[in-house]
């Protein structure tokens, strides 16, 4: 069975290697500095297991996980407190708490090898994690996106409006837009209610680049932003929005 | 203190009694004027004087240990007005016990009972008033400095708790570095506890001082920098140039440190790359400036993102100590980060 080691510690993956020595019928297929290289290792690999760190440059490992289109079993290795740690308990294979020992990384492969007999980590699983992990800092203030093979961060002052597209999501900047498989449910809860707007079931907007409000026909109304581009807005939308913005 | 205080005493007694004489000399010459005999005149003056200077100073004695409260604020007058009465009975008593053979004084005696009753119903208001007024003002001395003694409590327990803010990430992150050494290289693994513990207990000891020679501050952030040298080694290099002059100047403990903890938190989770984070200190006008400096994309991080945490508390910090907001300022020019401490010395 295929394993993938993501940390940017050196002295971290080299424990991870040497633990799994004993264990004979793994193997270890890459080793990864940070989450561009991990996304990489893992569209390669298609790897059954992932040890993965949170804290790493650029993305971390939550953000490296919404980049994938194969998904693994994840085993996260981290520093984290246990307190912040219980929100994706239920949803991950397992998590170590650095530094761990020898029996409990073995518990953990146990742990793995016979969910993995069972299901596998389902993606459905996975998307629960990743929407219920409480958001790190950096995670509020820009979206990582993946267009082909190019992984670009995204400040969120430079997101002009999120649009729901089946079971993806929009999102629209000045030139282009990217997919990201996330729920407008999501994005309305993660985003900072005073830049971001829920016009519409369908629509979020920044609130920067609203220009104008027009009636459409009787009740019902648009919200006109900086580039022309026409958004709907719903009934009770529009109250709020004349709340919001204090008018 | 108390030698001090009693020596203050003494010549407040003296000036008291001084005082005292002086107007029963003045009263003997305007009685003498009255047509009495110096004898009398003196008799009299240094009498009536003696006996209420006596009961002025009974009553600051009496007000010294018993206030009564702000509710009750006429007892003091009442008071006043009974040691008056108490005065003037045992004034004319004496006066006319030792002068009973003189009619004609006797007769003054009477006569001018009514005006002394009311002169020293006056002074011994005043004695009272200014007594009163005095209490106040110690009560109110007192609440300030109760006031400022909590405040001071609140801000020193604030500055340690400032102060204190260890990174649990670093401490768990070196401990499985050493965890991985220890099967691998035992020796490194042993010096890393060695220097983890020298930067935990140096990180304890400067807990309870104001200020420590840059020199020593500068050793306890070498330890913390070769710790994140193991962790990070393949990535992150350190340059350090500090001016000689620089090197015995004063700072409070424990400032840099997280600064440079910020520098390379910021400089090896924004990059991909490797980093050098460069840190320098000068003198200049009697201040002791310190610059530290770290790579980040300017294309990732939010322009109000500057101020982690970690910079914010320093800030506080320095405004705890120094009173003034200007002491650290930053800076953001072609991908650098800079920080800088402006630490004024005495």
């Amino acid at each position: 069975m295929k394993i993938v080691i993501i940390d940017d510690e050196p002295l971290a993956r080299s424990i991870v290697l040497e633990y799994l020595q004993e264990h004979t019928d793994v193997e270890v297929v890459a080793e990864c500095n940070d989450g561009f290289q991990g996304v990489k290792a893992i569209a390669q690999n298609k790897p059954d297991l992932v040890f993965l760190d949170i804290q790493m440059p650029k993305i971390n490992g939550f953000e490296m996980l919404e980049l994938l289109d194969y998904t693994p079993n994840v085993i996260f290795t981290t520093a984290f407190d246990e307190y912040a740690i219980k929100a994706f308990e239920a949803n991950a294979i397992d998590y170590l708490l650095k530094p761990f020992s020898r029996e409990r990384f073995d518990l953990s492969i146990e742990k793995w090898k016979s969910k993995a007999a069972i299901a596998g980590t389902s993606e459905k699983n996975m998307q629960q994690l990743l929407e219920n992990t409480p958001k790190q800092p950096d995670e509020k203030n820009r979206i990582v996106v993946k267009n082909g093979s190019d992984i670009r961060i995204v400040p969120m002052a430079d997101v002009m409006y999120i649009e729901a597209y089946d079971d993806y999501v929009k999102i629209f900047t000045k030139d282009t837009y990217f997919l990201k498989k996330k729920t407008m449910n999501y994005y309305e809860q993660v985003l900072d209610s005073n830049l971001f707007f829920r016009t519409h079931r369908s629509f979020i907007i920044n609130i920067q680049e609203l220009t104008k409000i027009e009636p459409l026909e009787k009740n019902t109304y648009v919200v006109l932003l900086k580039n022309g581009k026409k958004i709907p807005l719903s009934r009770s939308g529009y109250s709020k929005l004349k709340e919001t913005l204090g008018v | 203190m108390k030698n001090a205080f009693s020596y203050s005493l003494k010549k407040i007694l003296r000036l008291y009694i001084g005082w005292w004489i002086f107007w029963a000399l003045i009263q003997s010459c305007v009685l003498h004027r009255l047509g009495l005999t110096w004898e009398v005149s003196l008799t009299d003056s240094f009498i009536s004087n003696g006996l209420l200077a006596f009961a002025c100073f009974a009553t600051i004695i009496v007000f010294r240990y018993y206030q009564p409260g702000n509710s009750n604020r006429m007892y003091r007058f009442l008071f006043a007005f009974g040691i008056t009465i108490l005065f003037c009975v045992s004034f004319r008593f004496a006066l006319s016990s030792l002068l009973f053979n003189d009619v004609s004084y006797l007769h003054f005696l009477e006569s001018s009972m009514p005006v002394r009753f009311i002169i020293s119903l006056l002074v011994i208001s005043f004695v009272t008033l200014l007594n009163w007024m005095w209490s106040n003002l110690e009560e109110q001395k007192e609440q300030e400095k109760r006031r400022t003694d909590a405040e001071q409590l609140v801000k020193d327990a604030e500055l340690a708790r400032l102060r204190q803010q260890l990174q649990p990430h670093f401490l768990f992150n070196s401990l499985n570095s050493i965890s991985a050494l220890a099967g691998s290289k035992p020796n490194e693994a042993r010096k890393m506890i060695q220097q983890l513990s020298d930067f935990l207990r140096g990180t304890l000891k400067k807990d309870d001082q104001e200020t420590v020679l840059l020199s020593e501050e500068l050793d306890h952030l070498k330890l913390y920098l070769e710790i994140e040298k193991v962790r990070f080694g393949h990535r992150l290099n350190v340059a350090m140039n500090f001016e000689a002059a620089s090197l015995s100047t004063e700072i409070p403990p424990l400032l840099m440190q997280p600064i440079v903890e910020n520098a390379i938190k910021f400089g090896l989770y924004d990059t991909v790359d490797d980093i050098t984070i460069s840190v320098s200190s000068h003198l200049e006008n009697n201040y002791l400036y310190v610059q530290i400096k770290n790579p980040f994309d300017s294309d990732t991080q939010q322009a109000n993102e500057g101020t982690g945490f970690g910079l914010s508390s320093i800030q506080r910090r320095l405004f705890l100590l120094y009173a003034r907001n200007d002491l650290m300022t930053i800076d953001k020019k072609e991908k650098q980060f800079i920080t800088t401490l402006k630490i004024p010395q005495k």
